[in-house]
């Protein structure tokens, strides 16, 4: 099992997904170059944090045409695990393997805090060691998550349960108070059809030890391994 | 100022409007034998600026110490260093940026905070932190300025917003953590705020990188941004002179950053210099290309020949005076081994950067510029760099108007509930809570912050693949400096030293950012002398060299000067990152001890209304006396330097053995904000989201506003568990730092301060927190 962590120009939290990977999870990982043609044979793809290309136009529009986005679907169509991180969802959005878009934040305002994000669906890779309705605390860093769709993709994030993390208070409730940037229906991370595919704004990467405030976003990588563990026994 | 050409005639006229006095003009025909040319005039101008020359305050600069056993690098390289131990060190720095941020906030700050940056990773060192020092004057109309306009006030907010956006712009994309600095309002900052960053970066001892050429032969590399007609003169017209009506004509002296280009830049130069083929760098910043090609030079003992035809430009037809005096950010000069250019090149290449070798490390310590092959300009570098003017400026201890009782603080009577006060004091800009301003920083990037802003006294963060985490604290207090320049930077050293110490570090090394008024005028040199005795005595005590920083001058706007305002950035170490303190108490019936290393420095005389006019004074300096009765006035508290010292030894032991929960320095509205912040970080810790609250008996002679609100040092509240109360109380005895029970932690909600007996202050904490976390954005949003 290897992990892979795409660098563009601008990431900046690239270090700290392969950090996470690799010294608390304690799992092979290496780091993927914007310009490569292809992933190195990993089987899960992290789209880090950061500022790709400098955000210039509109985050994540010029990131989906770097070279290594021509893999990342492949490897996305063909049912490959990829997780993109704040902006890396936003360059999933933009790249298509998303759907939906993200707006300035309703403050117009960057925002980093701790804020509260509930499992809508524990059955998808990234989520299967999660229970239904868990609450973690993680923290966002993001100048642009507010999620928005129109009402056709909307009801089919709905109805195909795509929807897999909602902002909520610290006991669950849905309140605004607990919707940081506006996000259409508390929106904060959804997945694709196939469930391969997901892409969240809050940072998991940063919440993996108690010594950074909480090690909620664990559930998270440890989902993913389980997952990457219970398909490389199927196909043995 | 016309951009000329180089067919201009120079004369004595045209030397005084590039601001270089006749008698330097002379030095300058001296060094060269002849008159300079246009372009050389301009390169000698910048260099000797106050900026860039330190020609007013290097005579008395000699007087900090600068030595200690962990400096690996003192003042005179790009930042200093300090070894941290497992082969790795620490480069820091703190830099001013205030004339740019007043004309643009926005760009001013981000300039700033890109300028620093790569005064740390030019030195071999990845930026782990940023920290910033602000100044704004008032954005409410508080009791104590009454005369500051509603347009002085709206205008102070503006600046605020912009320098905020423009720090957390770079930062937040440059992916490193702002993790804390300070945030003070005096009226004498409306039209000259401070702006004033700071960056720490970790690097091997090994692999350390300095700005001296050598190698005559070798390669020398341009890096980065394309060169335009932006910030010409930066340093020496906006940086080198006060502030005037048309200042604001000055926008276009103002660079403009780019912070996605000097994240490219931060892991291009850190690549190539894995390559082994660098030999030196240093990066362009206040006078550019001038100053990084004389510097690299002088301090090699070399020449450097460069042709400003290879530089890459992003404007056509700019002259060889625009191209050397442009101060375009985002930019780097390196020597590489000669014939080893092409792996310095690719690595730029990878990273989508210009990189041109522009000339090379000649013999015969020239600086030599070239335009299409012509000379343009040819300086001998050493004298450029060294030989500048230095001045014993004049030096008058301003006249102090008699102060006698009737302009101090008048106590209010005995046993008064001062709950109301209490809670006007939490309301004000520079007590309530900093959370809206450092919520727009990304404050987590790279995962080692152990203590986000409001958490603890200082930043702290881990250094991964060790045991150990760093902790840095900023301070410094204009209203004590201009009462009393050398107690006033005293004091600056000792609290942040102190802040250090209360996240469990021991603190090791300092940078300074001396902010000032005019050097012309004897006043404020008087207050710099003052200023830097006063820094030389503390640091000398607490053992804590200056390694590095800048100084500011000129900050003066029609004719007034800000007040003199030294700010210390200080450095510690925690060998064990799990023993970090914060302030947040933790649990219910831990007792709250109040630690002092200096109990005899209390004013003990009594009057009959129960004050002393040593007292009096002293109180009558403090945020309570300022914010509620309008007075600024008296003298700073008394200052104990050994007792600081003992304390913060007794506080880092305590720390290396666990015996406290929470620790928290007692500093701007005293001893009560000190409590009531504990209780009000202790909320996101808890199951609940409840604040803990406190209880607390005191028994004190002096009137009760000095009790709870007096700001004399060598303080500090812990909490302990009723377990670990005898070690504490023995820990604090073989530290000489006396201990006293005032109180406890308590999950009832309330805060509360009963005083001899009377009931002071008592309020639910929830009312309390709600003032102090929401007054800033009420504020700003009026």
């Amino acid at each position: 099992m290897k992990f892979g962590v795409v660098v563009f120009p601008g990431s900046n939290c690239d270090h700290d997904a392969f950090y996470a990977i690799s010294n608390v999870l304690r799992q092979p990982v290496e780091f993927i170059w914007h310009q490569s043609e292809d992933l190195a044979n990993c089987d899960a793809v992290i789209l880090p944090g950061g500022f790709a290309h400098g955000d210039y136009l509109r985050t994540g529009a010029l990131a989906r045409f770097s070279p290594v986005m021509k893999p990342v679907k492949h490897f996305a169509q063909s049912g490959g695990l990829v997780l993109g991180i704040c902006n890396g969802f936003q360059i999933l959005l933009e790249a298509g393997l998303l759907p939906g878009a993200v707006m300035r934040n309703i403050g117009l305002r960057y925002i980093c805090r701790h804020i509260h994000i509930r499992v809508e669906n524990p059955a998808t890779p990234f989520t299967q060691a999660a229970a239904q309705g868990q609450i973690l605390k993680i923290p966002i860093a993001h100048n642009d998550g507010n999620y928005t769709a129109d009402p056709q993709t909307l009801a089919e994030l709905q109805k195909n349960e795509q929807i897999v993390f909602r902002y909520c208070s610290a006991d669950g409730k849905d309140d605004a108070a607990g919707n940081p940037n506006g996000s259409l229906e508390n929106i904060a991370g959804i997945c694709n059809r196939e469930r391969n595919v997901t892409g969240l704004m809050p940072h998991p990467e940063r919440a993996v030890e108690s010594a950074l405030d909480s090690a909620d976003g664990l559930v998270i990588f440890r989902s993913m391994v389980e997952s990457l563990v219970t398909s490389a026994k199927a196909s043995a | 100022m016309a951009t000329a050409s180089a067919e201009i005639k120079v004369t004595a006229e045209i030397a005084a409007e590039h601001g270089l006095s006749a008698p330097e003009y002379a030095r300058v025909q001296q060094i060269l034998g002849r008159d300079p040319n246009i372009t050389e005039l301009g390169i000698f101008s910048v260099m000797w600026s106050e900026h860039c020359s330190y020609k007013s305050s290097k005579v008395h600069l000699k007087r900090l110490p600068v030595r200690g056993k962990l400096v690996v690098q003192g003042p005179g390289e790009n930042a200093g260093v300090v070894d941290i131990g497992d082969g790795l060190v620490a480069a820091f720095k703190i830099e001013s940026h205030n004339h740019p941020s007043f004309v643009e906030p926005f760009q001013g700050a981000t300039t700033g905070v890109g300028g620093i940056l790569r005064d740390i990773f030019t030195m071999g060192a990845r930026p782990i932190a940023v920290l910033d020092s602000l100044r704004f004057g008032p954005i409410t109309p508080d009791h104590s300025t009454p005369s500051v306009s509603p347009e002085s006030i709206a205008k102070n907010r503006r600046i605020l917003d912009g320098v905020i956006r423009g720090i957390a712009n770079y930062g937040n994309s440059f992916g490193v953590p702002t993790i804390g600095g300070e945030v003070c309002f005096e009226p004498c900052y409306s039209q000259n705020p401070l702006v004033n960053a700071l960056a720490l970066g970790i690097g091997k001892k090994a692999d350390l990188f300095f700005a001296k050429a050598r190698g005559t032969g070798n390669p020398v590399i341009y890096v980065g941004a394309k060169t335009g007609r932006d910030g010409i003169h930066g340093a020496s017209l906006l940086a080198s002179a006060e502030f005037t009506e048309e200042s604001q004509q000055k926008r276009p002296n103002v660079q403009v950053g780019d912070p996605f280009v000097e994240k490219l830049l931060l892991e291009a130069c850190l690549e190539a210099m894995t390559t082994g083929a660098v030999v030196a760098i240093q990066d362009m910043g206040a006078a550019g290309l001038t100053c990084s090609t004389t510097e690299m030079a002088s301090r090699g003992g070399t020449g450097i020949e460069i042709d400003l035809a290879r530089v890459p430009q992003r404007e056509s037809g700019m002259t060889p005076y625009e191209i050397m005096l442009s101060e375009s950010q985002e930019r780097m000069l390196l020597v590489a081994e000669k014939g080893r250019e092409p792996e310095v090149l690719q690595v730029f290449k990878k990273w989508g950067l210009d990189a041109v070798v522009v000339g090379e490390v000649a013999d015969g310590g020239l600086l030599r510029v070239k335009d299409h092959g012509v000379v343009v300009a040819e300086i001998p570098a050493h004298p450029l760099a060294e030989e500048g003017p230095a001045y014993q400026r004049p030096i008058a201890q301003p006249m102090q108007n008699k102060e006698s009782a009737a302009d101090w603080f008048v106590f209010a009577p005995e046993q008064r509930n001062l709950t109301n006060n209490f809670k006007r004091l939490l309301a004000s800009p520079v007590i309530s809570s900093k959370r809206w301003i450092t919520e727009q920083y990304d404050t987590m990037v790279r995962t080692n912050t152990l203590a986000v802003p409001g958490a603890g006294d200082a930043a702290v963060v881990r250094i991964k693949g060790t045991k150990r985490a760093l902790a840095l604290a900023t301070d410094g207090n204009g209203r004590w400096c201009r009462l009393n320049p050398r107690f006033g930077a005293m004091h600056a050293v000792a609290e942040a030293a102190r802040n250090v110490a209360c996240s469990g570090a021991k603190p090791i090394a300092a940078t300074n950012c001396l902010n000032f008024g005019s050097p012309e005028k004897p006043e404020v040199m008087w207050q710099f002398s003052e200023a830097i005795d006063g820094l030389a005595a503390a640091c000398n005590e607490l053992e804590t060299p200056i390694t590095g920083g800048n100084v500011s001058f000129y900050n003066e706007t029609l004719g007034s000067s800000i007040y003199p305002t030294p700010v210390i950035g200080i450095l510690g170490v925690i060998e064990d990152a799990t023993n970090v303190l914060k302030m947040a108490f933790r649990n219910d019936g831990d007792i709250i001890i109040l630690l002092d290393g200096a109990p005899a420095s209390v004013p003990t005389a009594v009057n009959s209304n129960g004050a002393n006019s040593n007292l009096t004074r002293e109180f009558s300096s403090s945020e309570y006396s300022k914010t509620i009765g309008g007075i600024v006035a008296g003298q700073p508290p008394a200052i104990d330097l050994p007792g600081e010292k003992r304390l913060q030894q007794c506080l880092v032991a305590l720390a290396c053995s666990r015996a406290v929960q929470s620790a928290h320095d007692i500093s701007d509205g005293g001893l009560a904000v000190t409590l009531a912040e504990s209780c009000f970080a202790s909320a996101p810790a808890r199951k609940s989201g409840d604040s803990l609250g406190a209880r607390i008996t005191i028994e004190d002679r002096s009137p009760a506003e000095s009790a709870l609100f007096g700001e004399r040092g060598a303080r500090a509240a812990v909490s302990v568990s009723p377990a670990s109360l005898d070690a504490v109380l023995q820990t604090a005895r073989k530290y000489g730092v006396s201990a006293k029970q005032i109180g406890k932690v308590t999950a009832d909600g309330i805060f509360s301060i009963e005083l001899n007996r009377s009931a002071i202050i008592e309020e639910s904490v929830e009312t309390l927190h709600d003032i102090w976390a929401h007054s800033l954005e009420r504020a700003l949003k009026q």
